[in-house]
């Protein structure tokens, strides 16, 4: 049995809200998470707005404070103490740890190139050692993201939102990654484009054997893609499944809930507005 | 009696490259207590639609000369695109036509508080006093199911979660008795638990006050939840609309089955997710004849989408799509 990728436990992240000295007032963001990600699986989160599920991914790639608990990493080359991180250990880690934006207009320079954007991890982590050695390597992560070669010379504001979203992907995927997070990557994109950017992802972390945690406020994106779910409300972890378990036999109030509230596309099934809370 | 007809709606752009068509030859009309659910993907003209029933569109708008667009209230009908002045607008602006936008935060001014906003329209669009708004504000506040409405009304849009600031944004929109509301993606910036109050919310306001509203989204599961109607849009036209059971159930067009096919579904977690092939053109270069027929998978190459725009036929009753009357699928 391999070692999980991701480990955490007890994981807290707790925000200073002001107060003074003696009283000072703190947010848990993050409270007291455990829990695991296997090497190569695709696990989502889910929660409403609040919940920490973004806190929590933030908190994996070591860009906000763990405040409490452990974490480790542990793709079978190298491992890390999350907690404990030296600069170099933490250079090391950006490589291996990548995150895909949600908003594919606000994640990309207007004023650089395609191939400038996907070149640029490339070349602030020093991985390539030539500029031919860049452009092989650009040119076939943006070919595996299904990006038109051609298109490298332009800049974003010519591409719709799911071409973007593709330059986001290629750019995440530059630096050879083994673990990607991806915070709500399709919630600003329509559902024809929506399908296809996940059916990209899904192929990608065969093709390339990466594992996903995969950030989502929409239940039926995660149903779809995810083969474990986990539920977070108020920072804590309330119920952690396989997919198919979770929506087939939900176990917490909370998650039925969540559930019932989803609209239906049959228009007699009507959906439920959970209890004013 | 119809609330609203509007017919023959063609909404261009002036802009630097040309003129940029949004919106071609949109027919549709509306009772009053029906609700019309609008759906499209970004680009559709579906938010370009509706803007112009208040006639907010942006000073580059060029209408189509036959566009016509009617309201018609008790003391008789409204030529909406005649209205020149502002002062006439102010009964389509928040008189008998109201808006709810996407973004709660958005639509309140931050540095006013939710009841002097709401009081400030009142006193616009009615001849109430300061007083009876303040009372009628409210008791809207608590119609929407805001607790301790008296001191919400104090309070400013950030004091608010998003749920209760689209709930303010309802009961601000609702206050003047509108005849028609128009909503523009109301739910799409709220969580799942949120949205379903708030659809619960707008299905007992249309029992109650009996207003017809247009329901603008991308999403058609939301659709399926509150409309009796609804219309399929892209690149600004309709291809599809009829009866919400029979459009979701029988799909007639290819794009509204590309549509359904995309979504992700919670019945059957094995369907692949089938997104519509190619990318949405560029507005300057519309395709001719049928404006879907380049991303189509189902039509053969040299047919007549591609020079000949096919009409509204109805497939059933009540129930259109823009095919050809040879392509209408057989009822069985």
């Amino acid at each position: 049995m391999t070692k999980p990728l991701i480990r955490t436990k007890d994981l807290s992240v707790e925000f200073s809200i002001g107060g003074k000295i003696f009283n000072k007032k703190t947010l848990k963001a993050v409270n007291d998470v455990s829990f695991e990600i296997p090497r190569g699986a695709f696990v989502g989160v889910v929660g409403e707005s609040g919940s920490g599920k973004t806190t929590l991914g933030r908190a994996l790639l070591n860009a906000v404070d763990i405040t409490g608990g452990e974490a480790e990493y542990d793709d079978g080359e190298v491992q890390f103490d999350l907690t404990n991180m030296s600069p170099g250990d933490l250079k090391e880690y950006r490589r291996r740890a990548q995150l895909i934006f949600q908003d594919p207009y606000a994640a990309l320079s207007p004023r650089m190139t395609v191939r400038d954007i996907i070149a640029e991890p490339l070349e602030v982590m020093g991985l390539t050692k030539s500029r031919e050695e860049t452009d092989a390597r650009v040119r076939e992560i943006a070919g595996k993201c299904r990006l038109n070669l051609e298109h490298l010379r332009r800049y974003p504001h010519a591409f719709s939102g799911g071409q973007r979203q593709r330059i986001s992907i290629a750019r995440a995927l530059a630096s050879n990654p083994r673990f990607v997070i991806a915070d709500e990557c399709v919630a600003a994109l329509d559902v024809s484009i929506q399908a296809d950017i996940l059916n990209l992802l899904k192929s990608l972390q065969k093709d390339l054997g990466l594992t996903f945690m995969f950030i989502s406020h929409d239940l039926s994106v995660v149903a779809h893609t995810c083969d474990h779910v986990v539920v977070m409300y108020h920072g804590k972890i309330v119920e952690s499944a396989p997919t198919r378990e979770l929506f087939a036999n939900p176990q917490q109030e909370y998650t039925r809930n969540l559930l019932a509230a989803i609209p239906s596309l049959d228009p007699d099934q009507k959906s439920r507005a959970p209890a004013v809370g | 009696m119809s609330l609203i007809d509007v017919k023959n709606l063609t909404v261009q752009f002036k802009t630097d490259e040309g003129l940029v068509t949004a919106v071609d030859d949109v027919s549709f009309s509306l009772k009053p207590g029906e609700v019309m659910g609008l759906v499209g993907e970004s680009g559709s003209g579906k938010s370009v639609t509706a803007k112009s029933l208040m006639k907010l569109n942006a000073r580059n708008t060029v209408y189509g000369s036959d566009s016509r667009i009617t309201l018609h209230l008790d003391d008789g009908p409204v030529d909406v695109m005649g209205l020149k002045r502002p002062r006439d607008m102010q009964v389509v602006r928040g008189g008998a036509v109201s808006m709810i936008f996407q973004e709660p935060m958005a639509s309140f001014a931050p540095a006013m508080t939710i009841g002097s906003q709401m009081v400030e329209q009142l006193l616009i669009h009615t001849n109430m006093n300061k007083k009876q708004a303040k009372d009628l504000s409210i008791e809207m506040l608590d119609r929407v199911g805001i607790l301790d409405p008296a001191i919400r009304f104090g309070q400013y849009a950030f004091e608010l979660s998003g749920g209760m600031r689209q709930r303010a944004m309802i009961a601000m929109a609702l206050s003047t008795k509108p005849k028609l509301l128009i909503a523009d993606e109301p739910t799409t910036a709220l969580d799942v638990t949120i949205q379903a109050q708030v659809l619960d919310l707008m299905r007992d306001l249309v029992s109650e006050f009996g207003m017809g509203i247009i329901f603008i989204t991308h999403d058609l599961s939301v659709v399926a939840q509150t409309a009796d109607k609804v219309a399929v849009m892209y690149l600004g036209r309709i291809l599809e609309s009829g009866p919400v059971r029979d459009v979701i159930r029988t799909p007639a067009h290819a794009y509204t089955r590309g549509l359904l096919n995309a979504l992700p579904r919670l019945d059957d977690l094995d369907a692949p997710l089938t997104p519509i092939p190619g990318d949405i053109p560029s507005p300057l270069e519309r395709p001719n004849g049928c404006v879907f027929h380049p991303r189509n998978p189902e039509l053969q190459p040299g047919s007549r989408y591609e020079t000949e725009r096919p009409p509204l036929t109805e497939v059933s009753p009540g129930h259109f799509a823009a095919l050809f009357p040879e392509d209408v699928p057989s009822l069985p």
